[in-house]
């Protein structure tokens, strides 16, 4: 049962920003993994151009990642339009397209966490499991994987806390639907922006605070516990 | 003593200005190369173990090849078979000593087995490593990790075990524990040994054939 002290829609928009956190993440992750590993291990043509590309979202006004957005993932755009019409697929002003923001804002944070843990790997010890008979997907899957899992888990908390707190690029692509792209930094902007909507916006600020300081001490204790199986 | 077949290896292979030219066959139970530092001995196992792909080549074993450049051939090193021992144990971090045993044997079961009587109870009584069985490599010490690494390489039913100045990081009164270790295994275990080192007190120890390399190339072969 929603608490009582929070009016419908503000429960709404927790829930909201917890889903489009959570989606923007999981969806996130495999790309993130394969992009760290390349910028990580391989050797190949455009390399720097493809680390700039990551990295420019943490550039970039967000509002203009939004604009981006909306010009390529729109029920027009190219992207979109092609999105939708083959798997169904829609961003505009859903909830989706907050994820697909959030992603993007976030990914930086994840690909350079993941990245930098994959760059930390000791070679010499994936060398010493193929000698003894594993090819090379399972060296990843035995070795190499769970040595960069503290990364990863510092990726994701990373790219989750950048998605809580994502404000321009959502507003820009989505726009502030209330029960469908209205996050908590939404809610409480709109909030602000009314007569009277100051307590509304304090009891928001309240949550964002807890779901974040929640969040830390979650991620901490987890890496704590990652780091102290695999630390040599 | 000696085995039907054996190891055959012709190398050539450049890394900078040096350059590694080396052909020799041997069918000894423990064979040793022996030299001093960077006469190329470690390039040489791990062009055997496929971690290195030479230039030009060839290597057989019991009548495998295993690397042939002329025609193409480079198994690689997960299909090879050898157990190698490096000089830093390289045991993994966030393994048991049991899983780290085992590693291998997982991916050697997956292929044809042979029986070698080389069971986790026989190799670990052979280390003396029981007592740190549930142990992490962190917690172990420099002998006890290399004997870890040891047992990691015979448990993976290895047609050959390759063995990287094992020795070479651990002070005498460690070395001198590990030794007799080595000397049992040759004895007990049908798997011929290649062991490198700079160390003559050791060489003379474990080897039954001393091949002597100098600036990549052989230079005299001992037999005992």
């Amino acid at each position: 049962m929603p608490a009582d002290w929070l009016s419908s829609e503000e429960w709404t928009a927790v829930r909201l920003s917890l889903l489009v956190a959570s989606t923007a993440v999981v969806a996130s992750l495999p790309f993130g993994m394969l992009l760290a590993y390349l910028l990580a291990r391989g050797r190949f043509y455009g390399k720097t151009l493809l680390d700039t590309v990551v990295h420019l979202p943490l550039i970039l006004p967000p509002v203009v990642t939004g604009y981006l957005l909306l010009l390529s993932f729109g029920r027009k755009a190219p992207i979109g339009a092609f999105l939708a019409d083959h798997f169904g697929i829609v961003f505009s002003f859903r909830w989706t397209g907050a994820a697909l923001a959030c992603a993007v804002m976030g990914f930086p944070f994840m690909v350079r966490a993941i990245r930098l843990s994959i760059e930390a790997v000791d070679r010499k010890l994936e060398a010493a499991a193929l000698t003894l008979g594993a090819s090379p997907p399972f060296v990843f899957i035995a070795v190499t994987l769970p040595l960069i899992l503290p990364g990863i888990i510092a990726g994701m908390i990373l790219s989750f806390a950048k998605s809580m707190g994502e404000f321009g690029a959502t507003i820009t692509f989505v726009s502030n639907i209330p029960g469908e792209t209205q996050t908590l930094p939404s809610a409480i902007y709109t909030f602000t922006q009314v007569p009277g909507g100051d307590a509304g916006a304090m009891r928001l600020t309240l949550i964002s605070i807890a779901i974040s300081m929640a969040a830390l001490i979650g991620s901490e204790m987890l890496a704590r516990f990652v780091g102290r199986r695999v630390s040599p | 003593m000696s085995r039907p077949d054996g190891l055959e290896v012709a190398l050539h292979h450049r890394l900078g200005d040096f350059t590694i030219d080396i052909a020799f066959r041997t069918d000894s139970v423990a064979t040793a190369l022996f030299g001093p530092s960077g006469s190329g001995k470690t390039t040489v196992l791990h062009a055997i173990a496929g971690l290195l792909r030479p230039e030009r080549g060839r290597i057989v074993f019991d009548g495998r090849v295993i690397l042939d450049t002329a025609e193409g051939v480079f198994v690689p090193p997960y299909r090879r078979e050898v157990g190698y021992v490096f000089q830093d144990g390289r045991l993994f971090p966030h393994l048991t000593v049991r899983q780290n045993l085992l590693f291998g044997r997982y991916f050697a079961r997956r292929r044809q087995h042979r029986d070698d009587g080389m069971t986790l109870d026989n190799v670990v009584g052979l280390l003396g490593i029981e007592h740190i069985l549930s142990r992490r490599p962190a917690n172990l010490s420099g002998g006890e990790r290399q004997r870890v690494a040891i047992g990691r390489a015979l448990l993976a039913e290895p047609c050959m075990l390759l063995m990287d100045e094992p020795l070479a990081a651990l002070d005498a009164a460690r070395k001198a524990e590990i030794l007799p270790v080595l000397e049992r295994l040759r004895d007990v275990s049908r798997v011929p040994i290649l062991y490198v080192s700079h160390d003559v007190a050791e060489v003379s120890r474990i080897a039954k054939t001393v091949i002597v390399m100098e600036n990549g190339r052989e230079g005299e072969r001992w037999q005992s």
